[in-house]
């Protein structure tokens, strides 16, 4: 009789998805806004995709050769961060600011801390604040969509610092400009339209749950509206969730699963706190921008609102924990 | 006909493969030998009544225990002990168990016959004499589930057709071919607990077996038959009562403190075939099924029969069988060996070939959170699985580990394969050897 049977633990049948296939979704869902990069920053835009994800997935392959870990670059988490890098700098970026970016992502914030799962805050992020403050002459230089290295001038977030008269009349895009994509801003923040469809397809393939993207630009809606005008309720709450690089922050970088909240009470503080935060720093601070700082420090907070995010079990009394 | 408009938070929606829903149950020759352990249900192991030399008879009581949480276990087939051996159980446990030689006859013993009773603590006594545990897999001895509670007040009879695990249709062909059965059980159940409200629970894509079932019930307005939504573990105890009533057992609490008496409907319908004939435990339904089987089939089977005669009673195997598993791919147990037996308690035998037995290699949680979503009990699978595998019982007990119903439903989705429900297992070992250690 036979005797080689296998022993093993329920359950004996898994389900379909894997870690390859969620990141790949992610690859998928954002190649809208990669496109939508290329028509209005030009052909530039794809080299400066190609340099982040090739850096990223060298990087990977390198550290972990080092470090003697299995090598995981086909999980695609390393491609994912490599394009969400390139959609977070600047069209006109040196390319090899932009392999920098990459090594930062991937060699001192993901495997330094453990690999795929254990990184604190978002890889493409962390490199964004990095380079920001390392060249931010290069991380600041925008270009206007549409007319490749034509004017260098401000993001379109600096007309609405708090205290500053709006400055009529100067170039200022209406919302069906900021939708399609005509405003200045990184390669990816600048097509509202593509990152929803992206967005879209993520929740549809349900690789993200729509507790952080609702609750981040639900409240960044709602903060901007009551403090963004000279007087309370009336700032233009529409600019602020259409401009800079909320829909970018909120559907890609905020629900990264390493640094978000598992459970969805979890996500919902995460993504309020993301949307405070970032309309305090566009208001108050120094950066027209608050996006990155935001859930970089929502990232910080993430292992805290788990700890207290503990659900009741199901027919339980108290709080867990 | 109820609709069920609740449903429990979480589970997983799982493959069907009910390929065996239209295979009518066929009655399998007596074996040449059986195999009767000992322990065959959840509680104290019986002692052995019989030795090697004995001649036994169908029905004859071959092991006994004095302790409550236990099952009288009977012989299966007639012919003579010819061996006392020790197998190993589902949790590595060696048992004592039976070797009979069956002579072919099947002469009933003197003491089966249609059993009298007057009241209820006969007919409780008599259900404790039949050997019977719950036959939906779990194989919790039915007489103390049903042992009148004296500051709990019963309500509801739950009967239980969800039959919510892939590949099993066991529960469902009895419903299909032995309805009346079932009502009757209920019937005599109704009277013993005295409660006028039945609900049986059948997901909703087994419309033939909620139709039988709805038509025998019209006939009375105390049982009704509830449509459940199809998603696993529907079946599981606390979730069936949830869908059923909207009421929710607390943690480390029974159905019956909150009103509630749960029965499979296999177990029912033993009831009443008990009640008439006096036969006590010893065959089962078996759903035979999986990749590497060659007629997927629903058997009759005498318990104790080695799972390779059942299996080559199906035609054998297509290809070579690398994983064979007791019970449904969700919750089964995979077995050591082909000479284990049929238990009381055995709904399926499921074998598996390379292919799809193998198991996914792990990789490192990647903090989807999708076993969060998946886990009915609102447990955080992930965080339990950190503190298993590194022995951390305050962290154990801090994500409630205690209340894990091993259902399988934060495996089966987690994208990173990792083995969420073994090592929670591994943990709640864990936090009882630690408890025992403090007593």
């Amino acid at each position: 009789m036979n005797n080689t049977l296998l022993l093993s633990s329920s359950p004996h049948i898994r389900g379909r998805d894997t870690t390859q296939r969620i990141m790949i979704d992610v690859v998928i869902a954002l190649v809208p806004a990669v496109i939508s990069g290329i028509y209005f920053f030009g052909s530039r835009v794809i080299m400066v995709v190609l340099i982040t994800v090739i850096s990223c997935v060298i990087s990977e392959y390198a550290s972990q050769k080092i470090m003697k870990r299995n090598i995981t670059i086909s999980d695609f988490s390393a491609v994912v961060t490599g394009v969400l890098l390139a959609l977070n700098l600047p069209p006109a970026i040196p390319l090899w600011i932009a392999a920098v970016g990459g090594i930062i992502a991937i060699v001192i914030i993901k495997q330094m801390f453990g690999g795929i799962g254990q990184n604190f805050m978002n890889p493409a992020l962390g490199a964004r604040v990095i380079l920001m403050l390392s060249w931010t002459q290069h991380m600041t230089n925008w270009i206007n969509p549409k007319v490749p290295d034509a004017v260098s001038s401000a993001t379109p977030l600096i007309y609405i610092k708090k205290g500053q008269e709006i400055m009529e009349g100067i170039n200022r895009p209406d919302y069906i400009e900021f939708l399609l994509g005509h405003a200045m801003g990184s390669i990816g923040e600048t097509s509202v339209l593509a990152l929803l469809l992206g967005g879209a397809y993520l929740l549809y393939r349900k690789v993200i749950s729509p507790a952080i993207p609702f609750s981040f630009i639900g409240s960044a809606a709602l903060f901007s509206w009551i403090f963004g005008g000279n007087r309370p309720f009336t700032g233009d709450f529409l600019y602020h969730i259409l401009a800079g690089g909320i829909m970018l922050g909120a559907f890609f970088m905020a629900t990264d699963y390493s640094t978000s909240p598992v459970t969805t009470k979890g996500k919902i503080i995460m993504g309020i706190g993301c949307g405070i935060i970032t309309i305090i720093i566009r208001l108050y601070a120094n950066y027209p921008e608050g996006v990155s700082f935001s859930i970089i420090l929502m990232n910080l907070l993430v292992p805290l609102i788990d700890k207290y995010t503990v659900p009741r079990t199901f027919g339980g009394e108290g709080r867990g924990g | 006909m109820l609709i069920s408009k609740k449903i429990f938070g979480g589970g997983v929606t799982v493959p069907h493969r009910k390929n065996t829903a239209q295979c009518e149950t066929v009655k399998m020759d007596v074996p040449e030998k059986v195999v009767i352990p000992m322990l065959q249900h959840v509680g104290a192991p019986c002692q052995l009544v019989v030795k090697k030399g004995d001649i036994v008879r169908v029905g004859q009581v071959i092991g006994i225990s004095s302790k409550y949480v236990s099952a009288p276990i009977h012989s299966s087939v007639s012919g003579t002990v010819t061996n006392i051996v020790q197998v190993i159980n589902s949790s590595g446990m060696y048992i004592d168990a039976v070797e009979i030689k069956a002579d072919g006859k099947q002469e009933i013993h003197e003491s089966v016959k249609p059993p009298v009773y007057s009241n209820d603590a006969e007919l409780l006594e008599l259900i404790k004499e039949s050997g019977l545990v719950g036959l939906g897999g779990a194989g919790f001895p039915t007489h103390v589930k049903l042992a009148p509670q004296v500051d709990k007040k019963i309500d509801i009879l739950i009967v239980n057709g969800a039959e919510c695990e892939p590949y099993i249709t066991a529960d469902y062909r009895e419903i299909v071919e032995n309805s009346w059965n079932i009502i009757s059980g209920i019937n005599i159940l109704m009277d013993l607990l005295k409660v006028d409200n039945v609900l049986i629970g059948i997901e909703d894509n087994k419309p033939e077996a909620i139709k039988v079932l709805t038509d025998l019930a019209n006939t009375s307005d105390k049982i009704n038959v509830v449509k459940l939504k199809s998603r696993y573990p529907q079946g599981a105890e606390k979730m069936l009562i949830y869908s059923l009533t909207g009421r929710k057992v607390p943690p480390g609490k029974l159905p019956l403190d909150v009103g509630v008496v749960v029965m499979n409907v296999n177990s029912v319908s033993f009831v009443a075939e008990y009640v008439k004939t006096g036969m006590p435990l010893i065959k089962k339904r078996v759903t035979v099924d999986g990749p590497a089987v060659m007629n997927p089939s629903n058997v009759e089977v005498l318990i104790g029969t080695p799972l390779g005669d059942v299996f080559e009673f199906c035609g054998g195997f297509k290809t070579e069988p690398y994983k064979i598993i007791m019970g449904g791919p969700m919750m089964g147990v995979a077995q050591p060996s082909l000479q284990n037996p049929v238990l009381k308690y055995t709904n399926a035998l499921l074998a598996f070939d390379r292919e799809s037995g193998e198991l996914p290699k792990e990789s490192p949680c990647i903090r989807c959170g999708k076993c969060v979503k998946a886990c009915p009990m609102n447990l955080l699978p992930l965080f339990l699985n950190l503190n298993a595998i590194h022995g951390n019982i305050d962290g154990l007990k801090k994500y409630n580990a205690m209340d894990c119903i091993e259902c399988g439903s934060c495996s089966y989705v987690c994208p990173a394969k990792r083995h969420l429900v073994h090592s929670i297992r591994l943990g709640k070992a864990l936090l009882k050897k630690e408890s025992m250690n403090k007593t």
